[in-house]
């Protein structure tokens, strides 16, 4: 299947030996010059670039205060260390959360701080050379941003920051990943990341409308552009073009039919994900988000739900206040934005929705938690709702739902794999290795309790699942959306 | 690298995708997979053929349940599903037949 060895899942976790250099020089391909251009960075590595990058940092330092709290306040106590998923999975030391974060940290202190300017040897501060920026390049392309160390560190030091600001620091000296830029640059001029254009969408919808008519005999709709609905629903486009996202989109449309509130998708804002957060740059990933405001004025709607996406909920929830808000033009009586787990919930408990739980009796299901939904937002109007609420709603719908390992979901969950703009083929040894503690978990709940499917609310996570579980011995199918379920167990009709 | 076809070399990106879509004809598929160690059938031809008429139309290549259900009038319903396009196409069927067929490499969380 591929030139690296899968890991070998064992009877339970092990924290691994070293293997010094073990990924060095794995690295995601390069965007090219017309992929940065577009983003307004320069489309090859500049002449000048040690002198670029360290003004870039100057420049990071001073916007962000959290970067520099985060370079100056780590202790090496290593509660990091065996944290993260892709060291776990690669045992490279450079993956460590602290290594990771030091390979900026010793370029900070050589530029920013009195002791590295003057003794730089006393304190590991060293140049800005060529091979430290090729190692950023490539470790800071082996992380998913997934937040999981920041929760075992005690400062509380987010390496997701440092990463994001090293993304950056590389696309102002002209070296950006390919798979994170182009991406964004479809979404400036197509509208969403795919490059899905208006009437393909309409004709996919359309398509989607035929399927489930023929499956149920009713005419469930799938809008776009229809100006006056209530809501707008922002979902990532996979949801309209791969398996299994769009049998989640196929639920979404069930549960607003049978709830009879009115609802468009946008041609225009037809994307939730928002790679912008992923590459660190504030200007790209509001430009990004700017669409979905336009969009929902343009249609005059009154209400914005965003569907399964992972990070995109984290914009959403996190940032669209300031990013593209106010949202004083929609209904106050409803979260701006809500989440379609949020929306359904709401409906389960007022009775709204007639369930059939017996449709996935076939199924024995455990739910696994996206990582910018568990550690960068939360959902409805409890503490710990992210983690409540799609359970309950799976546990609406699903007779059979047993959890992963404690450790291993909640706020502790591990992430994917494929996270943070590193869903690319051109990165299949990081996102396998890096799948392996969530193989893990998933393993023991498999033999313990027999759980035939795990399902998700992220678009990615979906998409790596599909293609790493079956690294793993497991089939590409046992990955599912949690509107699959939901979708499968709703009775159509009026309500009995 | 390009790729070397009926004596014409054709230039591709890093994967093997066509750089330039007026430069495929069948030949190039016949190469490309031949140097995947795969020799396309006709149901092979049905999937490429429908690809190239819906970009032709769209501008992108279909979704998986456009292609399977097409695929599924096409060859019968007995193949119009993603299992059988993931026997045609190990490596994905939108990825793979996409490039066989000279289509760009969908991108995003597909």
């Amino acid at each position: 299947m591929a030139d690296f060895e899968t890991p070998e899942i064992r009877e339970y976790p092990l924290i691994p030996h070293i293997h010094e250099g073990a990924m060095a020089g794995t690295k995601p391909f390069v965007a090219k010059p017309e992929h940065q251009k577009a983003l307004g960075f320069p489309g090859e590595l500049v002449e000048n670039w040690k002198e670029v990058a360290i003004d870039k940092m100057g420049d990071l330092l001073g916007k962000y205060r959290s970067l520099p709290v985060f370079l100056d306040s780590c202790v090496k106590c290593g509660a990091c260390t065996d944290k993260c998923h892709y060291f776990l999975g690669t045992t490279d030391p450079k993956n460590m959360p602290v290594a990771r974060q030091d390979l900026l940290r010793k370029v900070y202190r050589r530029y920013f701080t009195f002791a590295g300017k003057y003794f730089p040897k006393l304190v590991g501060a060293v140049d800005l050379t060529e091979e430290v920026l090729q190692d950023w390049y490539s470790y800071y392309h082996q992380c998913s941003e997934c937040r999981r160390c920041s929760v075992y560190c005690p400062y509380g030091i987010d390496t997701a920051e440092i990463t994001m600001a090293g993304r950056e620091i590389l696309d102002a000296v002209g070296i950006g990943a390919k798979y994170s830029n182009e991406i964004i640059g479809k979404v400036f001029t197509v509208g969403n990341n795919l490059g899905l254009p208006g009437p393909a969408l309409k004709d996919t919808l359309e398509g989607i409308e035929e399927d489930v008519k023929e499956d149920t005999g009713v005419d469930v709709r799938y809008p776009v552009d229809e100006k006056g609905a209530e809501v707008l629903l922002i979902t990532p486009s996979a949801d309209f073009f791969a398996e299994p996202h769009v049998d989640g989109l196929i639920g979404y449309g069930k549960v607003f039919h049978q709830a009879g509130i009115s609802w468009t998708l946008s041609s225009y804002a037809s994307e939730a994900a928002n790679f912008g957060i992923f590459i660190g740059s504030y200007e790209n990933m509001k430009r990004v988000a700017m669409r979905i405001r336009e969009a929902a004025l343009d249609l005059g709607v009154k209400r914005i739900i965003v569907g399964e996406c992972g990070h995109a909920w984290r914009v959403a929830y996190s940032f669209w206040n300031t990013l593209i808000g106010p949202f004083d033009f929609l209904d106050p009586r409803y979260p701006a934005p809500q989440h379609i787990c949020e929306f359904t919930y709401d409906l389960i408990q007022r009775g709204a929705l007639t369930l059939d739980k017996s449709a996935n009796d076939h199924r024995v299901v455990t739910f696994h938690d996206s990582c910018n939904v568990a550690r960068a937002s939360r959902m409805g109007n409890m503490p710990g709702g992210q983690f409540i609420i799609p359970r309950e709603v799976i546990k609406a719908v699903c007779n059979n739902f047993y959890d992963m390992e404690e450790g291993t979901i909640g706020e502790g969950t591990f992430c994917c794999g494929g996270g943070g703009g590193l869903l690319t083929d051109d990165l299949m040894e990081v996102r396998v290795k890096g799948a392996l503690p969530r193989m893990q978990a998933l393993r023991h709940v498999v033999e313990e309790h027999g759980v035939t499917h795990m399902a998700a609310i992220c678009a990615i996570c979906k998409t790596q699942f599909a293609k790493v579980l079956p690294y793993y011995n497991f089939s590409m199918d046992q990955i599912i959306s949690v509107h699959q379920l939901v979708g499968d167990a709703v009775v159509l009709g009026a309500k009995q | 690298m390009p790729i070397d076809v009926n004596g014409k070399s054709l230039e591709t990106d890093e994967e093997g995708y066509l750089a330039n879509l007026n430069d495929w004809n069948p030949d190039v598929a016949t190469k490309m997979a031949q140097d995947d160690g795969v020799e396309l059938s006709e149901n092979h031809w049905e999937v490429i053929n429908f690809l190239r008429e819906y970009y032709e139309e769209y501008q992108i290549a279909p979704a998986v349940r456009v292609l399977t259900k097409a695929i599924g009038k096409k060859l019968g319903p007995d193949k119009g599903n993603s299992k059988y396009l993931y026997e045609l196409f190990p490596y994905g069927p939108a990825k793979q037949a996409c490039k066989y067929a000279g289509l760009p490499k969908p991108t995003g969380c597909v």
